[in-house]
């Protein structure tokens, strides 16, 4: 019933369609979340299902207080982080019925357990001093065993924060890895064609929520970068008409350029530790691999080689830095030491390997995989011996991925007709949740670092 | 039920249209043929230049910029992936060289472009090594390095946002933009 409504509403964009059928047919399932909210430069729906994903009941936190009631529905945003995990398959609001217990002991297993749920999560919305609220949230296994129960209080401007750090709350607890929902992520916008378009380089929740822009330009911005901190973005500008590395403060706009060299300055990634910024660099007459260090200055060059070196990534220990490089051909991802010295190939499969994102623990490498005129998001699992490549994304022409901090998600951009789309998958391919901009394109994703350091 | 199946039914048949109109074609001599065969105009890129005849002897001014049939011509077209000067484009290149002979206060700027498959950056590097290739030309044609400049804006400047072999032919190019006459 909801699977024809839903493929109904989305008949109009054939593109879209075609998402979604591939989606249905692979996984016979759709959980056509409609996650619409307020102030969000990006739509965003979920394509795709996981019927192996663990149930769990997050029921609406009430507001109790005795003021206005907050602008944001604290359940619903935790249950739209856990449905985009891949992971979870929170029960829908309407299939609850009367049953709406807000605290532990107002909780009737026997409901939960009849419904199949593995976790039930209950909280409350209260008043807190100076106009601010205090969520106050427990998670249950259906065992009756009460893994959570925090409280955490916000000003009405920060509620989705907050829904986000209890998402992660539960998410750590029952999968063990560290959740990721409450960062950020940063993208670039276009609209107009040519020598008109228009583009800017925005921050957002990542979940789309709250973008804000960081620097609009009448020339191309591209290559994205967040500082390990999360307060600076490094990115390429053409305003001074060729390209330029530019390093900007998110919250107070000040900015500097590090490189504007003759030729290509491109492809800027900052080092796990901040102090370094490794970018592609032409003046030599062909873009090699450069390491600068942003104290001095100074710069040390990694690759010397006819062909095309760029978009290099650091390893998360920082010993190595990943890279596209042409030398054999075409495009494919290298290796070389952050010190220097002789580079060696990393992707050996596919025609076409390009921009790699590196997991947090270092095991699994995902990459822009071209084949014909197929572009897809492609994952090189190290973790179990011998190395085991999937398929992320279904193409066509798929590019720049990104890994979230915990590695669960991986962050990318799509063409949808003319214009750009973002897309988030679970690492298991299973869940895709599409983030569209109202107006004009949207490319270039990178996910941001936690907000808060552990 | 029966509206579901009606729904599917089209879905199925939009998937259908899709996969026919999103068919692409990969290789460029295909599609230098193809655009030849149905005589398409000057503005479609590969394989379309027309023949502008010898180019004049006498030295070249600033206004010739406007009115000669060869120097008009600003646009070199490349195939898919490479950067080597296609025969059809030699022309331009010279008369743009002897442009730069004959005005030694000249300048200009190639900019490289690369159309929207595969990454950004490394689309930046073609756009550059396309740009070079351009430049390299010019330069044995007479041209003097320093009157050149080369900039790369790799897929960020496409002239048209189609996903089909049409659009990406003319996207993959090098525009001369003179920066002094």
């Amino acid at each position: 019933m909801t699977r024809s409504l839903s493929l109904k509403t989305m008949l109009p964009d054939t593109f879209q369609v075609k998402h979604l059928l591939s989606n249905a047919f692979l996984l016979a399932l759709l959980l056509p979340f409609a996650a619409f909210a307020q102030s969000r430069g990006l739509e965003i729906d979920i394509v795709g299902g996981n019927a192996s994903a663990m149930p769990i009941a997050v029921v609406t936190m009430p507001y109790q207080g005795a003021g206005t009631p907050p602008p944001t529905d604290v359940a619903s945003v935790v249950r739209a982080d856990l449905a985009r995990s891949g992971q979870f398959r929170p029960m829908p609001d309407t299939e609850m019925g009367a049953q709406r217990p807000t605290r532990g002991s107002e909780i009737d297993f026997g409901f939960w357990q009849q419904a199949k749920q593995n976790y039930v999560v209950v909280g409350r919305v209260l008043d807190a001093a100076d106009g601010a609220y205090r969520v106050e949230y427990e998670l249950f296994d259906i065992g009756k065993n009460r893994l959570l129960a925090f409280a955490l209080t916000a000003r009405a401007n920060a509620m989705r924060d907050v829904s986000h750090q209890v998402a992660d709350a539960i998410y750590e607890k029952i999968t063990g890895v560290r959740g990721a929902f409450w960062t950020r992520i940063a993208y670039i916008t276009a609209s107009g064609l040519g020598k008109d378009t228009r583009y800017a380089l925005m921050v957002a929740d990542a979940d789309g929520y709250n973008p804000q822009t960081v620097v609009r330009s009448d020339k191309p911005l591209l290559s994205p970068s967040w500082s390990p901190d999360g307060r600076k973005l490094a990115y390429v500008s053409f305003e001074r008409g060729n390209s330029s590395i530019i390093i900007q403060d998110i919250a107070t706009s000040a900015r500097e350029t590090v490189a504007g060299f003759k030729g290509i300055n491109g492809a800027p990634s900052f080092s796990p530790d901040g102090r370094k910024l490794a970018m592609a660099l032409s003046k030599s007459g062909n873009p090699e691999i450069y390491v600068m260090d942003l104290g001095s200055r100074a710069l040390t060059q990694l690759t010397n080689q006819f062909g095309i070196d760029t978009e290099p990534t650091w390893s998360a220990d920082s010993s190595l830095i990943y890279f596209t490089s042409d030398r054999g051909g075409k495009p494919q991802i290298y290796q070389v030491s952050a010190g220097g010295g002789s580079a060696s190939r990393v992707s050996f499969q596919g025609g076409y390997n390009a921009k790699v994102t590196v997991s947090y623990d270092g095991k699994k490498l995902a990459m822009a995989q071209g084949s014909g005129n197929v572009y897809r998001i492609a994952m090189l699992d190290r973790s179990l011996g011998s190395p085991r490549w999937s398929m992320l994304s279904p193409g066509s022409l798929d590019e720049s991925p990104s890994f979230a901090p915990n590695a669960s998600m991986v962050l990318y951009a799509a063409r949808e007709g003319r214009r750009g789309v973002l897309y988030a998958v679970s690492a298991d391919a299973r869940v895709r949740q599409r983030l569209v901009l109202a107006n004009g394109d949207v490319r270039e994703p990178a996910w941001g670092p936690y907000r808060l350091p552990r | 039920m029966n509206t579901t199946t009606r729904v599917l039914i089209t879905a199925i048949l939009c998937v259908t249209a899709v996969a026919c109109t999103k068919k692409v074609k990969e290789d460029p001599d295909t599609s230098a043929t193809d655009s030849t065969n149905s005589g398409t105009t000057t503005n479609t890129g590969t394989g379309t230049v027309t023949d502008n005849g010898p180019i004049r002897t006498g030295a070249y001014g600033p206004g010739d910029l406007d009115t000669d049939g060869c120097l008009r011509q600003r646009v070199v077209y490349f195939d898919l992936d490479q950067d080597a000067l296609k025969p059809e484009f030699q022309n331009i290149v010279a008369c743009h060289a002897k442009y730069l002979r004959d005005r030694p206060s000249a300048r200009m700027t190639l900019e490289g472009n690369a159309d929207e498959r595969g990454s950004r950056e490394y689309n930046v590097g073609l756009g550059e090594r396309r740009g070079n290739a351009v430049s390299s030309s010019v330069q044995a044609n007479g041209g003097s390095g320093g009157q050149i400049s080369v900039v790369s804006y790799g897929e960020e400047r496409p002239t048209c946002t189609d996903s089909s072999e049409d659009c990406w032919s003319r996207n993959r190019r090098v525009e001369i933009v003179y920066t002094a006459k």
